[in-house]
């Protein structure tokens, strides 16, 4: 099912499967990414890492690398305390060395930075930085690191006493223990989802240009947020002279971003201090081992979770404590109100009247970070509790995970439904969802499939994810990013030959935002989409924003786009009205014309009225016809789905391969299906990528194992099964569109459904649990355990 | 550092350059030659965002050296269109087969080395062919549809 178009193939508004006005540009190689700015007289920047997770530095010795042939300069934190930006606040209001003076915290932490001619001269220059170090105790386990005597890590915090960054909770705690006493089935289960990395193609890097004689600085930077970074920057640097005004922001194209691409890491603010200091353009891009090693990841949540149900299956309370590890700094890309992000949204799609939730945060000697690997603040370590904890109950009760899922969805006509952990969910149809992937890969027959092949000694299981996403921060009551809220808006100006120009505050990193915004105007307006030019990531021509992550685009800017499109509307008709001289209540419109009430041929078309707005507008009117919309979204948006998923093992190599894969998604009205369906591939890759292959671990002296493509294993078009993709379609009451977002659902959704699917096929050996990623290793020795490993 | 001229052939233009030894390949296009098309995405010759074809043959440019380029013919993917755009970057766009574009040069030019010595690819080849090169986006089915797409154009 997909939204009919309202607008002929011509204008081109939602549901109409545009080709990408991006593409042109792409196929040519003709993109302009970060690494591809180039500038008369630019220098290099390369960084010294630490190879510990825990040291004192007794000396960094410059005096070889000075002496390299195009070494201009070394950067320590020395030099940057000279002018106090040797340390910067993070995201979550924690603070993060940008260069150390004492000590390292973390392997392949930022030391020194080398300034060269060029990239190569750099390199040379790190390798001769010598840098003394006295190890110190490692504190790599986030249990360990709460035990009583436990070494403290952030020595830099005065009153720091212990490595808890945060105590977070929501829900009721006294009624959900109370329905856990009354329940009549309980099922726990310790749930560990690895820390991943989201390994965009393209790293991270920037191009810093201060110019010495106005004081302004651009900095083409590889960012999701650029308006964000932009007051980050004046905040960090204003007391060495950086002033708002003469900081600007360019987020070029960029080669993927998934949340990697919200903080701000050092090299970035080390990049700007080196064209400050040097009145030189300064260039640095990050590698790919100082990309996995360093920059932000993901997950990293251990979970105990526990879920209670009456004697029929209905389940009753849900209680989850988690322990978050952090690394060195929280340095998450959360709402500020939300240490744990939207978390708690971990009642998933089911009625659950009792829940409680707690999150502890903890510092350990590993990178810092927590963002969010395509999705929505911690909604995939939520759906995965939930959507492994309902198969985990559904295994001790003996039912269908399928028939213990309808009997506990939130039925369509209690919505808005208000969650036990206090969100409002817009709206859902869970059931048509799940019955329509159920149809669509034939469930019974491969619930029979398996009984046969069970008989015969064969591993096939078959897995059920249905996930309630929430997406699209947010509400300014509740959200904002260091005290800024998290509107988002649009400019858009008609021209006077009724073409269009549309400025967001978000940032694209691949979504296709100059097609699917072009489209909402051409909806809401009837201007060809072909003719809306979209632009973004420029913060001194673009209105202020948020960015884009957590499936915000859509839900938020997109209601901007189409906001401001409704406010020209609303001038355009007081102009049709003057030119067809009658009363505006008189006017009808259709995409791209107001005519008049039963005279059909009376009517002028958003062309002909645009062309008045410059040459013939009414007396008293402004001219012009423009608008600026910033949408303060009033709550945010569910998008959910059901995912079923059929896997065959290996008794030999215990390597899973899935054999079949359904997807049904419902993100509200779809603007453009093409795109949407690409969104869901790629986000049913990265969803497969952590529950069968990626992980980022340490081991106990804090090396980081996956820390380059060698071992951190990015599926290839090999690994990656055909996905079939199909929708239901459920309307955001809320939202103007109707639309609710859907870069991220199907990474949240698939990793339990695959989970789900190899413990359902070693069910019957007395398998409850296993812990993404579900390597061949994992699985083979609990077929050697079992005794049928072949 | 030693340091040699080397001449080679990039999209049919004879250029030539003065190069350390160590200069990758990948380097000399598009920092001496400003062909930015071809993009770096790892360092361990994994990713094959800078997939180029060397004499006709899918390399990652990031492993080789610009004096192994010495007197051969270079493809990136600049070198694709000629008076109008090749099959494959023609199917790509159709297909919907590139999100944020930064693997894409390089996919396609594995895609377009894979065509010219497969007439009709399976399923199953088109993937195994493009097995070096990562993509983060798509999750590879629209790339599969389109390197399809172009195989029958070209009949």
């Amino acid at each position: 099912m997909t939204t009919t178009p309202r607008t002929s193939p011509e204008i081109g508004g939602m549901g109409h499967s545009l080709k990408r006005k991006e593409d042109p540009r792409f196929i040519r190689g003709q993109g302009n990414y970060v690494d591809d700015v180039s500038l008369p007289g630019m220098l290099h920047m390369d960084i010294v890492r630490s190879p510990f997770a825990h040291a004192r530095i007794k000396k960094i010795d410059t005096t070889a690398a000075l002496k390299v042939p195009g070494v201009l300069a070394v950067i320590t934190g020395e030099t940057l305390a000279q002018f106090n930006l040797h340390w910067m606040p993070t995201l979550m209001s924690d603070t993060q060395m940008v260069l150390p003076t004492e000590k390292v915290m973390y392997q392949a932490q930022e030391v020194a930075a080398v300034i060269a001619t060029d990239r190569y001269t750099a390199a040379d220059g790190v390798a001769a930085v010598e840098v003394d170090y006295d190890p110190l105790p490692v504190v790599v386990d986030p249990f360990k690191a709460l035990e009583p005597g436990a070494p403290v890590l952030r020595t830099d915090k005065k009153d720091k006493k212990d490595n808890r960054i945060f105590h977070w909770e929501v829900g009721d705690r006294a009624g959900t223990d109370q329905a856990f006493k009354d329940a009549a089935a309980v099922v726990k289960q310790r749930i560990y989802i690895p820390r991943i990395h989201v390994a965009s193609i393209e790293t991270c890097g920037c191009v810093a240009s201060f110019n010495k004689t106005d004081g302004k600085l651009t900095v083409w930077m590889t960012t999701q947020a650029p308006h964000a970074i932009r007051t980050v920057f004046a905040l960090v640097a204003g007391h060495v002279g950086l002033s708002e005004e003469k900081i600007r922001i360019i987020s070029p194209d960029i080669g993927g971003g998934f949340g990697g691409k919200v903080p701000v890491y050092p090299g970035y603010v080390i990049a700007v201090a080196a064209s400050v200091v040097t009145g030189k353009p300064v260039k640095w891009v990050e590698d790919r081992m100082e990309n996995l090693q360093a920059d932000s990841f993901a997950r990293d949540y251990h979970i105990d979770a526990e879920l209670a149900a009456d004697k029929d299956g209905r389940m009753t309370a849900l209680r989850i404590k988690t322990l978050a590890d952090h690394g060195y700094a929280d340095a998450a890309a959360n709402p500020s109100k939300f240490p744990a992000g939207l978390f708690s949204i971990c009642t998933g799609s089911y009625d659950i009247k009792s829940a409680f939730v707690e999150v502890d945060g903890v510092y350990t000697n590993k990178a810092p970070g927590g963002i969010a690997y395509r999705c929505s603040f911690r909604v995939t370590e939520a759906a995965h509790a939930i959507e492994r904890m309902v198969d985990v109950l559904a295994q001790q009760l003996k039912i269908d995970p399928a028939l213990l899922r309808m009997k506990n969805f939130i039925p369509p006509d209690k919505f808005p439904y208000k969650s036990a952990t206090g969100w409002e969910y817009d709206s859902g149809n869970y059931a048509g969802a799940l019955n329509k992937a159920m149809d669509q890969i034939g469930y019974a027959a491969l619930r029979k499939e398996q009984a046969d092949k069970r008989a015969r000694g064969e591993l096939m299981g078959i897995g059920i994810c249905s996930f309630t996403e929430i997406v699209g921060a947010g509400p300014s009551k509740h959200f904002d990013i260091l005290g800024i809220k998290m509107f988002d808006s649009c400019e858009l100006r008609v021209h006077p030959t009724g073409k269009a120009l549309a400025r967001f505050g978000t940032k694209s990193q691949g979504q296709g935002h100059e097609t699917t915004y072009a489209q909402i105007i051409a909806e809401e307006l009837g201007i060809p989409a072909a003719h809306v030019q979209v632009e973004e990531g420029d913060t001194d021509t673009a209105p202020y924003g948020l960015g884009t992550y957590a499936s915000r685009s859509t839900p938020v800017a997109g209601a901007a786009g189409a906001m401001a499109a409704r406010k020209v509307r609303d001038k355009a008709k007081k102009i049709a009205a003057h030119l067809l001289e009658v009363a505006e209540e008189d006017l009808v419109w259709e995409p791209g014309k107001f005519s008049v009430k039963g005279a059909p041929n009376k009517a002028k078309t958003i062309q002909e009225i645009a062309l008045a707005a410059y040459t013939n507008h009414p007396q008293g009117m402004e001219a012009g016809l423009e608008a600026v919309n910033y949408y303060d979204p009033p709550n945010l948006t569910f998008p959910f789905g059901s995912y079923i998923c059929v896997v065959d093992i290996d008794r030999g190599t215990g390597e899973v391969k899935i054999r079949r894969f359904v997807a049904i998604d419902d993100c509200g009205n779809i603007i453009n299906p093409m795109i949407v369906q690409g969104q869901v591939h790629g986000g049913l890759t990265m969803g497969m990528a952590p529950a069968l292959l990626e992980e980022i671990s340490y081991d106990e002296s804090g090396n980081i194992q996956g820390g380059s493509f060698m071992d951190y294993l990015v599926p290839t078009a090999v690994e990656t099964p055909k996905w079939e993709t199909g929708h239901t379609v459920t309307p955001s009451p809320h939202h103007p569109l109707g639309a609710k977002g859907v870069g991220e659902s199907a990474t949240v959704g698939a990793p339990p459904a695959i989970a789900n699917a190899v413990v359902d096929a070693l069910a019957h050996l007395g398998v409850t649990h296993i812990d993404i990623p579900i390597t061949p290793e994992k699985v083979w020795r609990i077929l050697k355990d079992k005794g049928v490993a072949e | 550092m030693a340091r040699h001229t080397v001449r080679l052939t990039v999209n049919g233009t004879p250029r030539e350059a003065d190069v350390e030894s160590r200069l990758l390949l990948v380097h000399l296009l598009r920092e001496s030659f400003r062909l930015t098309g071809t993009h770096i995405g790892c360092d361990t010759t994994h990713c094959g965002a800078c997939t180029v074809l060397l004499d006709g043959v899918p390399v990652k440019s990031c492993t080789v050296l610009a004096v192994q380029a010495d007197g051969r013919k270079v493809t990136t993917v600049e070198g694709l269109e000629t008076d109008k755009l090749h099959p494959i970057q023609e199917a790509f766009m159709e297909e919907h087969g590139l999100q944020c574009g930064f693997c894409t040069p390089g996919m396609m030019l594995t895609s377009a080395a894979l065509l010219e010595k497969t007439k009709n690819p399976g399923e199953d080849e088109i993937r195994h062919a493009i097995s070096g090169n990562l993509c983060r986006c798509t999750g590879y089915v629209n790339i599969v549809k389109a390197v399809q797409h172009a195989a029958a154009k070209l009949g």
